[in-house]
Parts: structure tokens; sequence; C-alpha cells
């Protein structure tokens, strides 16, 4: 599935839960280069509607897929602007 | 109306070239309105320091700051604790009130019990990769959240101001809290 977007940065919180997927992934968008992806993989489940949920309330951001591979949760999120 | 009217001409201009100053004016103070409303703001008071309680206001003042929030915690109370470099390392946690802890309150009040409980809640934090108070409390510094305390319960509480976390804000009263909170979109009480 990623091999639709090439993938600036990816940003591995497994083993990490809330709050600290969200906040890594909003720091970690912060330092890549606008138009690129960040891959974020977590094992927490809570991360699905929380990446999703953030990506929605966050200007700039966009959440281009999320999926499930096993007990890894994937998300790719693009820097808009 | 007043009858002492200069000549009409230059009472035109004049006021034309006010009403085109006024209207600069407005359009600029309109302008920067609009830049303060897209601002989302967030003000949390936190009143606890008991190791469970410190969690929700450090988690939702990370995720906030995460959202693009202004964030401004404020601290009284036992809510101090958290600010506290030292005594935010060993918070507690107790099962006497807390029906729904396994341990009945006549047994949680042995003394000694209270560091069996928070044991307990600390290994579960551990295994379960939570983050710690200490770790929450320096990523949200990292990223903008003003933490305040209260001066009126630093006094009480007899707190020295140099034992808080690098950062945050002391002198700071109930105004202060009010005048933050009368600006936030999200005002909670913890």
């Amino acid at each position: 599935m990623s091999e639709a977007f090439d993938i600036t940065e990816t940003l591995d919180v497994q083993g990490e839960s809330c709050p600290m997927p969200v906040v890594k992934t909003k720091n970690a968008i912060d330092d890549i280069p606008e138009n690129g992806v960040l891959e974020v993989l977590s094992t927490d489940s809570g991360s699905m509607s929380d990446i999703d949920g953030w990506a929605q309330g966050t200007d700039g951001v966009e959440l281009l897929e999320q999926v499930e591979d096993g007990d890894v949760y994937k998300h790719y999120v693009e820097k808009t602007n | 109306m007043s009858t002492d009217t200069p000549s009409a001409g230059d009472d035109e201009s004049t006021t034309e070239a006010q009403l085109q100053a006024r209207i600069e004016e407005l359009e600029e103070s309109v302008a920067k309105l609009e830049a303060d409303d897209e601002q989302k703001k967030m003000s949390i008071i936190a009143t606890k320091g008991t190791l469970d309680m410190a969690y929700p206001p450090l988690i939702l003042a990370s995720t906030a700051a995460a959202f693009g929030y202004d964030v401004t915690v404020f601290h009284t109370f036992w809510g101090l604790e958290i600010l506290h470099e030292e005594r935010s390392k060993n918070l507690k946690l107790s099962s006497v009130g807390n029906p729904n802890m396994p341990v009945p309150n006549v047994v949680g009040a042995i003394p000694g019990m209270d560091r069996v409980t928070t044991k307990m809640m600390e290994k579960r934090i551990n295994d379960n990769d939570t983050a710690t108070i200490q770790e929450l409390l320096e990523t949200s510094l990292d990223m903008g959240v003003e933490f305040q305390a209260c001066q009126m319960t630093i006094e009480l509480m007899d707190y020295d101001e140099e034992e808080f976390y690098d950062g945050v804000t002391t002198g700071v009263g109930a105004a202060t809290a009010l005048e933050d909170m009368a600006g936030a979109d999200i005002q909670l009480l913890v």
C-alpha cells in the first residue's frame, strides 16, 4: 500500500500509547518539508481514531491512508502547506 | 448642529482624511481580531496531585498542543505537585475513597498501603509503556504549553519557586486564570 506515495520520513512509535503517537506525529510533521509524507508505525489501536481526528482538526496536514498490518497500525500523513 | 462652521471646502477634506484614517484603523483591528480568533486556545485548571489525576491535564495539554492550540495549564493546590520537579516523580495513589480499586478501604487505610497501590499503578504504567508524568510534562513544555503555578498556593504549601521545572510561570493568580479562561475555546477544571 505504501508504494502509492514516496515516504519522506518514518516515525516508529510502536509500544507507545496515548497521547504519544499523536504528539510525536505532530512534532515529526513539523520537521519534514512541505509535500512530504510521514509514515507512522504504531501498535496503539486508539491511534487509528486519534490520528484521523488530529489530521481533521489540524491545518496543513492530510491523512492519505491508514492500514492495519498485523499488530501494526500504519498511518500516512502528508504535510500540505 | 454647530453654528461654528468653517468654510465648507476645508471641512469636507478634513472629514474625508479623518474617515480614511479611521477606516484603516478599523480594518487593522478587524484583521487582528480575525487572526486572534483563528488561534484556538485551551485553558485547564489542574487541582489534583495524585498519580492518576495528574495524567488527564497533561494528556489533554500535549494533545491540544499537537492540534495547534495555545494551551495554558494553571496549577493550584495539589495540582502544584505535578510542576514540582522532585515531587512529580513520586506522585502517590491511594485506594482509600476509591471503591473501584481492588483493595477494600479498611485494608487501604493500613499504614504503607498507599505505597503498595502506588507501586501497582507504576508497574501498570511501565508495563503498558504509558508515558510518565515527567515525560508528558517535558514534552508539553517543549511544545509550548504554558504551565502556571498559583502564587497563593505556592506560599500556602511553602514551596520554593526554584523547585519547579524550568519554564514554569510563577507569580500568577486567579485573575490571570480567569482572564485566560475567558479567552479560551475550551476550559476545563481537573
